[in-house]
């Protein structure tokens, strides 16, 4: 039975795919069959991964691979393939899990969506992509599903798609993530020409097995940054990361499921795939793409989680916070703690879903409206959002023991704290943990206490199709942390194939405090400042955030992104609109007005001829006619007709004759 | 005075003058046939002249020819007499500025 | 089957006759008649090609000139077969694209293109080739001249006279190689290339020549200037026709005449064909961007998407070291799924564009508005198309343009590397359309729209269909080309 979903694994992947395609062809009023079909998919595709991941258990390091010919081109042919191991099963697992939860959501969420199918349509085929890119034995496998999820991604941001804003976010988000794929590309074809294949594992001949790196010899670094170049684009890291917050234009299962849990974290994924390339030629782990991969996965958490602490939209605020943990991620990859990267990847899955789709009750409860301010003391009215969404949120803050997200975080601090090459990335995350801290109380106490504004007065608690996947991502969250403390870092060890020991005493770690200190302080500080937020005192009104009325300048700095989309707007754009322009211009102009030129040059060159044959052959023989008939005028003049004249003139003839003889004898 | 060639040939070129001048001027067409008539008999003369006063001037020879061209000459006369009348008939005229159908 | 190949050549002039004598009006089924009857010999062609065989098939000879050594002979290898198939596939699409126009000379005409394009794509005599190969730009220029939109004079003119002025000189240039060498055999002759045809200047003024005759025709920039205008104003169905085969016309004269003929002058100035290579690639979609009408949009995109076949084709023939057999067999391979996907993917796009504009009568990008609410079906199947051309993996166009950029970047890396732009570029073009043709609140204009009409949808979901086939499983068209991919590569090496 094991061996049989390890040798058919295309299956996962095809389900939902499947699943998309049938509801695609169901017509719009089809509701029920549509959610129905797509959550046996999801189900079914679950079932499947659960079954793929068990037998990874068998022994550490588990690989099993399918390598099929896709064609042959010319006598060569192009092979592609899927792989399963643990990296890939416990994706298969969160992803659907995760995807379940989402979808049954969903189905509260879109309820009265005119283009229900098609959304659950698009959902799936998301699925499936996702399925397909996480169990891809191969760079070109991986690419197409990359791009396939790139594609569902851009119809599901843009799935509103009478909003004008909703279709500029979906366009946005398809290039500038494009942008990435290009160099992920590039990497790509510099890898196949490298090694000569693109299989991850071909029985040691493929190009991430020894024989293949050995190949790569210097170019490897540039091939790794090529294709982080893709990761950047797709994981919304710096200096790609403006996509990412629009796109939370889409509705918010797409954010939970798409910009917050799978999609967004591919780049993290693919990384993680190729990491031999990455560390190829390492020293004591550190590399200089790995270097860069630590940059910007530093520059990406801090700037996010600082912009975070002032965006007033619900789900801005989760999308920033998801930036930010994409790159704590990269840094833990970059330093080395892959698994590390990993764990926090899947716990983020986990927690992130888990609070975008709370928020997406919250905004459901309060009728569409989005802006924190307006919200405020729903922890009563909406008691199961509450309780689950402070579980996400003391995941994401990194709160210890009972939640994931701190285990991870924690392992990722132990992890940067161990980079030898510099020690700044630490203290710079370290910071990070506190302002994630800092702005997820914000965002919890303007929405769930104090007093209830507007928008809050006539909300409700969701439905429970809509709260029971919010209960059960909930106790995910929290049970997935057994599996991750370092007295049985069970996943750590799968992860690696290294062997596990229980050890209780491994629980109390220095880290341990560190993080608690650093939590308790970014919640305290939090607290501190916002514990009168959304209250009306004597000097400030309501809507003013306790912030900026003490840094108005640095709040409207970090409000507005940081200017980067207006940066962008006036260069990168700019310019490249201005290309456009040019290239028109020339194309108008500049060559076809050479062509037309050489048309002149031809035309002035007839008109030329022209004036010759006019002027000169033809004249001449005109010419030459009138001068005849001239001469013939002169000469029938002579002719008198007077026979006297004649006469007269063979007279004189002969006279002048005579003279003539007289003067030369 | 002894018959010299020279007056023969000034008689002759007087003759032929005469006949020239009388061909140029007159406007009768019968005038101008008698004037062409004393330049042949001027030229006539001058056959007659060069073979007496000639290095062979034994008979017949210069007086056959002068009696051939003599002979001619009334030949042409009479054509040249037809013509006129037929010149007449047709044009009603005998002035010569008014016959000019050979102008070109 | 002897004669097979005569009998497709012929076949679309029988048709020409026919449509005279034929007594309605509407003349489009016998037309179409005939185009199937073309097809299911075309058809057949495949069934009877052995895929493994090297070297040309069906081959037909017979004296034709002698004291030229003018022969008529027709044969086919897997390009030839490829280009027929896609001819045979193009012409009826474009058929049933035309609004029905405008008397039965239009389906004559297009006949006669349909006979010459067969004939291009066979004849493996210069003199031969020459004759269809100009056979093609009357029709053309007819097609234009007559039932084009605004502005249809001048663009027929131009058309006219730059693809006839490239005529002209590689005429010249054929004529030269003739009185050097004695044959006009395109086999012979490319035997031959190896050593040079001919020596000094006189072989770099008919490579000029050729190469001139060719890239008016690709079109290469920058003697591309025609095309906006030309597909701009020629009547949907020719547009169809003039980008899915006629430019095909050019890069099929690439590959069979220019680089076996000249392989040293190409190594010579190779890095100066890439370079207008990479300006196809990079500036007309650029160019796309500024647009504002979408035939011309489309026209532009034409451009890139062929600038792609001309960068393999230039990366191959002018590699100074001879390159690794697998990247000039995926460049090889590229170009013809390329030339095969382009010729689908860029007549599906005119036909939606004709849709479009039969429906609001305008076709500037900003004439319609969310048209997604009102048409799901005609925005659904018009993104495919989109994707496609944009090179959307699981689509056809994504792999030619993976194996060309494959074997490209293997030989010349940073032209390539540039080329990326042009990926990049076609990607803002369709998105800036997408968002402005489908989404947003419905335009008032289009609130009247028909969906898609049940005879469109047979028309365009084969199509579509196609284009899912050939990027899911393209197994099938490789092995028609595999063999001359291979036997190419020899020649090249």
């Amino acid at each position: 039975m094991n061996s049989w979903i390890v040798s058919h694994l295309w299956l996962i992947p095809a389900v939902p795919f499947a699943a998309s395609l049938i509801i695609l062809s169901l017509s719009n009023a089809r509701r029920k069959s549509a959610a129905a079909l797509a959550l046996f998919g999801q189900a079914l595709a679950l079932a499947l991964s659960i079954l793929a991941f068990v037998p990874t258990l068998q022994f550490p390091g588990f690989r099993s691979v399918q390598n099929f010919t896709w064609f042959t081109f010319g006598e060569e042919t192009l092979r592609l393939g899927f792989v399963l191991d643990p990296l890939a099963a416990v994706m298969l697992v969160m992803i659907t899990l995760v995807g379940l939860c989402i979808f049954l959501f969903s189905v509260g969420y879109m309820a009265d969506d005119k283009n229900f199918t098609r959304f659950f349509a698009y959902l799936s085929f998301f699925s499936g992509a996702m399925l397909g890119l996480v169990i891809a034995n191969s760079l070109l496998l991986l690419f197409i599903f990359w791009e396939l999820v790139g594609l569902a991604s851009y119809l599901l941001i843009g799935f509103w798609i009478e909003k004008p804003t909703a279709a500029a976010a979906a366009k946005k988000a398809f290039i500038t993530t494009r942008i990435g794929d290009m160099g992920f590309f590039l990497g790509m074809l510099w890898l196949y020409g490298r090694s000569g294949t693109l299989l991850f594992y071909d029985g040691g001949s493929g190009c991430l097995e020894s024989a293949g790196l050995a190949m790569l010899s210097a170019s490897a670094t540039f091939i790794a940054l090529l294709i982080f170049c893709g990761a950047v684009g797709k994981s919304g890291q710096f200096p790609l990361h403006v996509w990412l917050p629009d796109a939370m234009e889409g509705p918010t299962p797409v954010s939970a499921l798409i910009h917050a849990a799978t999609m967004v974290a591919a780049g993290v994924f693919l990384v993680a795939r190729v990491y031999p390339i990455f560390s190829v030629g390492a020293v004591n782990g550190v590399t200089s793409s790995l270097t860069v991969v630590v940059w910007i996965g530093v520059t990406t958490a801090l700037m996010a989680a600082l912009i975070a602490i002032a965006q007033a939209d619900i789900k801005r605020i989760l999308a920033y916070s998801t930036v930010s943990q994409l790159g704590l991620m990269m840094v833990s990859l970059g330093v080395g703690g892959v698994a590390a990267g990993i764990m926090h990847l899947l716990a983020h899955g986990f927690f992130k879903a888990l609070l975008f789709l709370g928020s997406g009750s919250v905004i459901h409860g309060c009728h569409g409206e989005q802006d924190i301010r307006k919200m405020g003391g729903l922890r009563r009215l909406m008691p199961v959002t509450f309780m689950t969404y402070a579980a996400g949120m003391m995941a994401l803050s990194g709160v210890p023991f009972f939640f994931s997200g701190g285990w991870t975080k924690e392992e990722i601090l132990h992890a940067t704290a161990h980079w030898p090459r510099s020690h700044a990335p630490y203290y710079l995350i370290l910071a990070g943990v506190v302002l994630t801290a800092l702005y997820m109380t914000r965002q919890i106490i303007y929405v769930f206490f104090g007093y209830t504004r507007a928008a809050a007065e006539r909300s409700h608690e969701s439905p429970r199709v809509m709260t029971i996947p919010l209960i059960v991502l909930a106790l995910c969250t929290i049970f997935f942390s057994v599996v991750l403390t370092p007295a049985w870092p069970w996943l750590h060890g799968f992860l690696t194939g290294e062997p596990v020991h229980f050890d209780i005493t491994h629980l109390i770690q220095p880290m341990l405090f560190v993080s608690l200190v650093l939590v308790s302080s970014g919640v305290g500080v939090g607290y501190w400042i916002y514990r009168k937020a959304g209250v009306q005192n004597e000097d400030r009104a309501a809507e003013i955030d306790p912030l900026e009325y003490a840094q108005p300048a640095l709040f409207r700095f970090l409000a507005n992104k940081m200017w980067i989309d207006e940066l962008y707007d006036r260069t990168v754009i700019a310019f490249s609109w201005m290309g456009a322009r040019l290239s028109d211009w020339m194309d108008r102009y500049l060559w076809d007005g050479l062509v037309r030129g050489f048309g002149a040059i031809g035309q002035l060159f007839g008109i030329f001829t022209t004036s010759v044959d006019e002027r000169g052959i033809n004249a001449g023989v005109d010419e030459t006619t009138a001068g005849a008939r001239g001469l013939g005028r002169m000469m029938s003049a002579a002719h008198s007709g007077q026979i006297q004249m004649y006469l007269g003139a063979v007279a004189i003839g002969m006279l002048a004759l005579l003279l003539l003889y007289a003067w030369l004898a | 005075m002894t018959p010299t060639l020279q007056v023969f040939l000034i008689v002759s070129a007087a003759m032929f003058s005469i006949g020239l001048l009388a061909a140029l001027s007159r406007r009768h067409a019968i005038f101008i046939l008698i004037g062409i008539e004393m330049m042949l008999a001027a030229a006539n003369l001058n056959f007659i002249a060069f073979w007496r006063f000639g290095p062979q001037h034994q008979p017949p020879i210069g007086v056959m020819i002068a009696l051939f061209s003599i002979a001619i000459a009334a030949a042409e006369a009479a054509v040249g007499l037809a013509m006129v009348i037929a010149v007449y008939r047709h044009y009603h005229t005998t002035n010569v500025d008014q016959l000019d159908q050979l102008r070109g | 089957m002897v004669g097979l190949i005569t009998a497709i050549i012929l076949i679309p002039l029988l048709g020409a006759l026919a449509i005279f004598t034929w007594p309605q009006r509407n003349c489009r089924p016998i037309a179409l008649i005939f185009n199937t009857i073309a097809a299911a010999c075309a058809l057949g062609l495949w069934r009877k090609f052995d895929a493994t065989a090297t070297g040309l098939q069906f081959v037909e000879r017979h004296v034709w000139i002698p004291a030229i050594n003018a022969e008529y002979l027709v044969g086919v290898d897997g390009l030839s077969l490829l280009l027929v198939l896609l001819t045979s596939l193009i012409i009826p699409f474009a058929f049933l694209a035309q609004p029905s126009p405008s008397g039965r000379a239009f389906y004559a005409i297009m006949l006669v293109m349909q006979s010459a394009l067969y004939g291009t794509f066979t004849a493996q005599n210069f003199v031969l080739w020459f004759l269809f190969y100009e056979m093609s730009l009357i029709p053309a220029f007819l097609l234009i001249k007559i039932w084009g939109g605004e502005n249809r004079d001048r663009a027929a003119t131009k058309f006219f006279l730059y693809t006839f002025l490239g005529s002209v000189a590689m005429l010249l240039s054929f004529l030269g190689i003739y009185l050097a060498n004695g044959t006009f055999d395109f086999a012979a002759l490319a035997s031959l290339g190896k050593n040079g045809l001919l020596s000094g200047k006189i072989a770099w003024l008919a490579f000029g020549g050729i190469f001139i005759g060719l890239a008016v025709k690709v079109p290469l920039f920058p003697f591309h200037t025609w095309l906006p205008d030309a597909y701009q104003t020629a009547p949907i169905g020719v547009s169809m026709v003039l980008t899915g085969v006629l430019s095909k016309m050019g890069v099929y004269g690439f590959v069979r005449l220019l680089l076996p003929l000249f392989p040293n002058q190409i190594k010579i100035i190779g890095p100066w064909l890439l370079a207008l290579a990479i300006c196809s690639i990079v500036f007309a979609p650029l160019a796309a961007w500024a647009q504002r009408d979408l035939k011309r949009m489309v026209a532009y995109l034409s451009i890139n998407h062929l600038g792609y076949c001309m960068l393999a084709l230039f990366a191959v023939a002018a590699s100074p070291a001879v390159s690794a057999e697998i990247d000039t067999h995926a460049a090889l391979s590229g170009v013809f799924m390329q030339i095969f996907n382009h010729g689908i993917t860029a007549a599906a796009l005119f036909y939606f564009v004709g849709l479009l504009e039969q429906r609001r009568g305008l076709r500037g990008i900003d004439d319609f508005g969310g048209l997604m609410q009102r048409t799901p079906l005609l925005c659904g199947w018009m993104s495919v198309a989109m994707f496609s051309s944009l090179g959307l993996p699981g689509l056809n166009g994504f792999i030619g343009e993976f194996l060309i950029f494959k074997g490209s970047f293997a030989i010349a890396a940073a032209f390539t590397a540039v080329a990326i732009i042009g990926l990049l570029v076609t990607a803002i073009v369709f998105m800036r359309a997408m968002q402005s043709l489908f989404s947003g609140p419905l335009a008032e204009s289009c609130s009247a729209f028909p969906d898609l009409l049940p005879g469109e949808k047979l028309v365009i979901v084969p199509v579509a269909l196609l284009m899912f086939a050939i990027g899911l499983a393209p197994q099938f068209l490789f092995n028609i080309f595999n063999t001359t991919v291979g036997q190419m590569a020899r020649l090249f090496s």
